[in-house]
């Protein structure tokens, strides 16, 4: 949250920053209203982002709504998160070309990492981001793309303050205020009152005070930072959605083969919308083409999903048959086997694949069934 | 003051793309059984030797087709060469099958946990391969007979489906006369002509044991055959931290990155092929994982 | 302490346990045999007296189909072969052949039945030895039905 160094942005000054980060040679993407949603995309001016409109989701649905204000962040989280900037969703490898005697030529493909300032990324996000930075580079070897865009670019982060009915980052501990130990750059709060609208700036990095610091602004007052911190607040109590995190994980250990897996199985269309959805999915598979001559080849990497059959492939068969085990495989990973891997939940709150889920399926719908008929005593 | 953003990252200077492979020069291409072949690479173009240790693998690349893990099956202790031994299973396979003396085909690796040959330091060390699992194990042979003194009693039992099917054959044989090792074959199915053993390898393991408390156990083979392989070394007086196996998923990246390998908790590409029993044991008793 | 011909049977694995008097018991049923390579030692539907220990060599139980023999599953030294002098109709379910020198030691199964009956102790204690080899083996039998090193496509 902010404190006594952070500055105030009155709404007819907003425009400014999309100057400052133009000259510093960002491209700037952020929400922006398309194809009857609020998606990511890049932005050239304040009035493509989507002012005066709100998201209304629930388990499996989506709906714009306009606000009766003219709110610039006054919605939840769309379809899109920052991960098709960060971790493109096709991306190609390598070439290679075949000269007449056989020999073969690879060209490594040079990294492609535009400068993104991402604008209005929530805490949740900001927790997704820090979670796919484990998985690309905390490991032994890290992902060259991701890498690249990731050190350039730069995390705007606004509080939020509408969560929608699927949120639930108050049980994650993600959200929906941005904590002192969330890696953003820049941290703003919109506040639209009797005071006017404006916005609370906070630098939260060297980078995002040199930003900040030429800004047009003035001092907060002791007014400005409560309505703040109120904003929060009130976001938290309107949260109803609840997982319970702690135990999640032994419990699914515990529940492997848990009646509910069937149930949840005979409702589950294995569509993979919850995996595209998800910021923090990373799985990826790799196509290989040629052309017509058949000498020159390319190696593609694009998303992928462990809903497809194919995503287990084996020389006697898949080794996950069932939508049973695709569904468990995705849930048991996002909250359970995540921990061991990488020493974090996969799972932010955002809620994103509870609303584009297309038969509704709810997570913590479901972990709570488990809770409450556990097959097994938890262990670790 | 400010938190670092991404792990304190600073642009690298171009690096080698972990993605893209190196040129290999096909040396030999030979058939081992009748969907079974070998083939024998080097590199073309490489700073550093290429060295590998026993159960690792490598991504190789059919130009245009695709890649798949392959386990190394040579020797060990020979830089720049590397054996893979491969079955036809499908469109890479198939096509990696296909390739003559004097081709060249892309190499990724080597990847993956070797098997633990300090662990089998001192020991009697026992080797369970089913069908094409043997490929992986026969760099721990090689690796035993050159440095004989470094272990004790060398155990070899292999598992095919039929006398035509076992691979290595001949090799088996010269193996079995070196001094302080034993090599046992078994065939799953076989008419009256065969008079080696016929069963299923697992029943081999019974009074193959000596000194249960001083014996490594590497074992490779279909899941199948290995979750009964671990019951009955088990059975034989092995604890769970004497047994190590090799295991196998859909692989697209080798280094932990693509999420395919996934087998619970662990990545096989990155945290096996080789793991000890105790560290799987929970994820290999459950259902299509 | 009886003196016995057979000392090596009480120290085989599967008479561990059993008390001097059941191994007294089943050592006077006991006998040498010894087949060559390619002999047969039984024969599907023949009447099943016998229960051997294998000492030495290889045998193997084999179907005999109409157009091949099928060996089933092979059995060498300490493995036992023969339990259908256990069960009416007291005949062999499949052919056993000698496939590499075979010394066994045979025990007669009818003597045995019949020692059985009296001394249920030793019934019990005999029957629960020979249903784990059975069951062993049965196992192995599913192991090898499933065919694993077959791909499924």
């Amino acid at each position: 949250m902010h404190d006594a160094d952070s500055i105030v942005v009155e709404r007819q000054d907003f425009a400014g920053l999309f100057e400052i980060l133009r000259s510093l040679g960002y491209a700037v993407v952020g929400p922006t209203v398309k194809d009857q949603a609020i998606v990511y995309d890049q932005l050239s001016q304040v009035d493509d982002l989507p002012i005066g409109w709100t998201d209304e989701q629930e388990a499996g649905h989506y709906r714009l709504r306009r606000r009766n204000d003219a709110a610039l962040f006054g919605y939840a989280v769309g379809p899109h998160s920052w991960k098709k900037f960060l971790h493109p969703p096709r991306l190609r490898l390598f070439q290679a070309e075949r000269s007449e005697d056989g020999a073969m030529v690879f060209k490594q493909e040079p990294v492609e990492a535009p400068k993104y300032a991402f604008l209005g990324v929530r805490s949740c996000e900001a927790h997704a981001i820090a979670i796919q930075d484990r998985v690309f580079l905390e490991g032994a070897v890290a992902d060259p793309t991701y890498r690249e865009r990731r050190i350039g670019a730069l995390l705007i982060a606004v509080n939020c303050g509408f969560p929608s009915s699927t949120c639930f980052c108050h049980s994650m501990k993600t959200g929906p205020g941005i904590s002192q130990n969330t890696k953003v750059d820049i941290e703003l709060t919109e506040l639209l009152d009797d005071e006017g609208h404006r916005f609370v700036f906070q630098a939260r990095s060297q980078k995002g005070q040199t930003i900040v610091d030429r800004l047009p602004a003035r001092r907060t007052t002791r007014g400005d930072l409560d309505a703040a911190e109120a904003l929060v607040a009130e976001a938290t109590e309107t949260m109803t959605r609840e997982l319970n995190a702690e135990g999640v994980r032994d419990l699914l250990y515990a529940n492997l083969e848990h009646p509910r897996w069937d149930e949840v199985a005979d409702r589950c269309l294995t569509c993979a919308n919850c995996t595209m959805v998800c910021p923090t999915c990373f799985c990826t598979t790799v196509e290989d083409v040629t052309d017509i001559t058949g000498d020159h080849a390319e190696r593609w990497r694009r998303w992928d999903s462990c809903f497809t059959l194919d995503f287990s492939h084996m020389p006697g068969g898949s080794s996950r048959q069932t939508s049973k085990s695709r569904y468990r495989q995705w849930l048991t990973h996002k909250l359970a086997t995540w921990h061991d891997q990488f020493g974090t939940s996969g799972c932010v709150g955002c809620g994103r694949c509870i609303s584009w889920c297309p038969v509704g399926i709810d997570l913590t719908e479901e972990i709570q069934v488990m809770g409450q008929s556990t097959q097994g005593v938890p262990s670790s | 003051m400010f938190m670092k953003i991404g792990s304190d990252l600073r642009p690298s200077s171009i690096q080698p793309d972990p993605m893209c492979p190196d040129v290999h020069h096909v040396m030999s291409i030979s058939q081992e059984t009748s969907d079974i072949y070998t083939l024998k690479l080097q590199p073309t173009e490489r700073r550093e030797a290429v060295r590998f240790a026993p159960g690792q693998f490598n991504m190789l690349y059919a130009f245009g087709v695709g890649e798949c893990a392959i386990s190394i099956s040579g020797d060990p202790t020979v830089n720049n060469v590397t054996e893979h031994t491969i079955r036809r299973v499908g469109l890479v396979t198939g096509t990696l099958g296909s390739v003559r003396a004097g081709d060249s085909i892309g190499v990724r690796g080597p990847f993956g946990t070797p098997w633990p040959m300090d662990q089998a330091r001192g020991r009697d060390v026992l080797l369970i391969a089913g069908g094409i699992g043997m490929a992986p194990l026969r760099p721990v042979i090689m690796d035993v007979l050159a440095n004989r003194e470094n272990y004790k009693e060398l155990t070899i039992l292999s598992g095919s489906r039929d006398p035509e099917g076992i691979l290595f054959a001949d090799e088996l044989l010269t193996w079995k006369k070196q001094p302080g090792v034993d090599s046992k074959v078994t065939v799953d199915h076989a008419d009256s002509r065969w008079n080696g053993n016929v069963g299923v390898v697992t029943t081999l393991v019974n009074r193959t044991v000596k000194d249960p408390k001083d014996t490594i156990a590497f074992v490779c083979g279909p899941e199948i055959m290995m979750r009964y392989a671990v019951t009955e070394l088990q059975k034989n007086g092995l604890g769970k931290d004497q047994i190590y196996l090799s295991l196998e998923r859909n692989m697209k990246c080798a280094i932990g990155l693509c999420g395919h390998c996934q087998f619970g908790s662990e990545f096989i590409c990155r945290d096996g092929p080789v793991f000890r029993y105790d560290r799987i044991e929970f994820w290999l008793n459950q259902r299509e994982l | 302490m009886t003196h016995s011909r057979y000392p090596e049977l009480s120290e085989h694995a599967f008479f561990a346990g059993l008390d001097n008097a059941a191994v007294a018991a089943i050592q006077s049923c006991a006998r040498d045999c010894h087949y060559a390579t390619g002999n047969w030692i039984a024969r599907q539907g023949a009447p099943a007296d016998d229960l051997y220990f294998i000492q030495d060599g290889r045998v193997a139980v084999v179907f005999p189909a109409p157009q091949r023999e099928l060996t089933i599953q092979t059995l060498s030294a300490g493995d036992i072969v023969g339990w259908s002098w256990l069960m009416p109709p007291h005949e062999w379910q499949f052919d056993i052949k000698a496939v590499k020198d075979c010394s066994m030691m045979g025990i007669d199964g009818r003597s045995l039945r019949a020692k059985c009956e009296q001394d249920h102790h030793l019934g019990y204690a005999l029957m629960k030895r020979l249903s784990r080899v059975m069951v062993d083996r049965l196992q192995a039998t599913r192991l090898q039905l499933m065919d694993v090193y077959e791909n499924r496509k």
